[in-house]
């Protein structure tokens, strides 16, 4: 679905509308690999500092 | 010999329970009491709620997990403390009740789903729908799917998510609900047939109850907020903040909000509005018969533990990390503790507000399943020390304001198109004092995309799996 650029609206404000690049790398299957191994590292270091 | 009883079978009673089992010898009797036949894996409902999975798939029987792990099962519904006398009463859902004596208590009863707070509010005597129970979600996804069929048909449908209290909490639920209902009519070629609304009590989008957060984002550092806007203007979705919903009708949500006591009125032909959390309502009579769950419990009948209930007062700030619980020992009774959803917070951690007329609007704090399980960690070990002669006191801790959060967000279902949002804080609770942004920058990010379904998928089966208790499940972090 496309939305629609209305200057002064709720949606106007909030407007970070991504690129086609930013689109095809959230489902590029080999970034997101990197990026999965990057997540877990993430967490790792997350409950880490917890303990 | 000892004897545990843990009160309920959610993340917080059933990492207890596990973990009491492996740290107490055979001499030692372990005995769980839930309503429960199942365990269910609370975050998948949201899912369920869109027809995209199976209730049966996030759920198993807990009867075998807990013959195997030698752990007793009374099922029913504790409806009475007596903690002089070191025993409970149990509902029996056979019918009849059953006394369990206990020489430490668990209560991980969770929240009770506070529908009645808000008139018209609910699956069972309301006009919403709900996802916080497993056949609540199931139901969810059949009214859901039904809203699919009008939109098949070439009828416009308005949906409305998000809370339906000032108090309420669990934000992140609902923005998955929300996402997951985008992404699937996105999916159908009908999410242009779709009004959809967030109405929730949060000051600003992305506060889901722990003040927000600031990220680390392509050199710069960002609210959090900017990001969770943008995820609404990118399908379209309309927001209001600062709401207090204060009375549903068919196909109308009545709301107040931070700026106006005026009665404003919110049409909608499906709505998903997350409830108050109370406590359960379970009474503690001493031994005299007197009633004292007003003294052993806040207001909201959750349970008072080691926290400072005292600085609620102070004013927001003067709140300080201190506040906090961290053995969640309840301080009368010194061998009942509380864990997960269960135990009484401080006061929030997002900033108060309220409408013109006084009526208070504030995110409360969420103890999502990772808080859930944690303390239900340390509680275990704690008394499992206790009762092993290795301390006389808790002393394992875990404070909400020294230990992180993760948050896998579900976007979207699909192992090829799927979305979720990856979120990491350290710690839960800001601190400023420590931290420039009240959260250590090298723990906290935010991040969506592809990656962000597999994790999420991923920790389905990995809890599943942690919570059957079987083979290495001690290995799966909490
Ligand atoms: C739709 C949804 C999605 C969520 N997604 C996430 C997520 O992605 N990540 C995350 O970290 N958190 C998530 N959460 C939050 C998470 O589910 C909760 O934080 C977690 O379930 C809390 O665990 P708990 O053990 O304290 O309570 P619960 O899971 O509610 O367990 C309470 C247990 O006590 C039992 N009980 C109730 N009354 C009694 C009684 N009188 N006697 C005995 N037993 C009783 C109940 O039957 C239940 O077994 C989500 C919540 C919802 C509703």
């Amino acid at each position: 679905m496309k939305v629609k650029y209305t200057p002064y609206t709720q949606l106007a404000e909030a407007w970070m509308q991504p690129g086609p690049f930013a689109k095809f790398t959230r489902t590029c299957v080999l970034w997101q690999i990197v990026k999965f191994a990057a997540y877990n590292l993430k967490i790792i270091k997350v409950v880490a500092k917890g303990h | 010999m000892a004897k545990v009883v843990v009160l309920g079978s959610g993340f917080a009673g059933q990492t207890a329970a596990l973990n009491l089992r492996k740290s107490l010898g055979k001499d030692h009797e372990v005995v769980v009491v839930t309503p429960n036949k199942k365990f269910g894996y609370v975050p998948s409902w949201v899912w369920v709620g869109v027809g995209r999975m199976d209730v049966s798939e996030t759920q198993f029987e807990l009867a075998p997990v807990y013959k195997r792990m030698g752990i007793g099962y009374v099922n029913g519904l504790a409806r009475a403390v007596h903690p002089d006398d070191n025993y409970v009463m149990v509902d029996l859902l056979e019918g009849g009740e059953e006394k369990v004596e206990y020489d430490y208590l668990i209560n991980a009863t969770g929240p009770k789903l506070n529908y009645a707070a808000t008139e018209g509010l609910g699956p069972d005597h309301g006009h919403t729908v709900s996802i916080c129970t497993p056949n609540h979600a199931a139901e969810a996804g059949e009214e859901y799917l039904k809203m699919v069929e009008r939109m098949e048909r070439g009828e416009e449908v308005k949906m409305l998510i998000g809370t339906g209290h000032g108090m309420a909490t669990c934000q992140g639920a609902a923005f998955e609900y929300i996402h997951n209902i985008a992404f699937d009519l996105e999916e159908r070629g009908l999410l242009d047939r779709a009004k959809i609304t967030w109405l929730s009590n949060e000051q600003a989008l992305g506060d889901f109850g722990v003040g927000g957060m600031v990220i680390g984002k392509g050199g710069y550092t960002v609210s959090g907020k900017i990001f969770a806007e943008a995820s609404f203007m990118e399908k379209g979705f309309g927001w209001i903040t600062g709401a207090h919903v204060t009375k549903v009708e068919e196909g109308k949500a009545h709301y107040i909000t931070i700026d106006s006591a005026e009665d404003q009125v919110e049409e909608f032909d499906f709505a998903m509005l997350i409830p108050a959390f109370a406590g359960v309502p379970i009474k503690y009579i001493n031994k005299d018969g007197n009633d004292i769950t007003g003294e052993l419990c806040a207001p909201n009948g959750m349970l008072k533990v080691d926290a400072d209930y005292t600085s609620a007062a102070k004013g927001f700030d003067n709140w300080k990390k201190e506040d906090w619980p961290e053995t969640y020992q309840n301080q009368t009774y010194g061998n009942i503790y509380a864990a997960g959803i269960s135990f009484a917070p401080p006061h929030p951690i997002s900033k108060p507000a309220a409408a013109p007329d006084g009526t208070p609007i504030v995110a409360s704090p969420p103890r999502t399943g990772m808080a859930a399980g944690i303390i239900g960690h340390v509680v275990a070990l704690s008394v499992a020390d206790i009762i092993n002669g290795k301390a006389d006191k808790p002393v394992h801790t875990a404070s909400m304001a020294n230990f992180g959060a993760a948050c896998v967000a579900s976007m979207g279902k699909s192992m090829t198109k799927g979305s979720a949002a990856v979120i990491a804080m350290f710690p839960v609770v800001p601190d400023y004092e420590r931290f420039e942004y009240g959260r250590d920058m090298d723990a906290t990010f935010g991040d969506q995309g592809l990656a962000g379904h597999w994790l999420k998928a991923l920790l389905h089966h990995l809890f599943i799996y942690k919570m059957k208790g079987k083979f290495g499940w001690w290995l799966i972090p909490d």
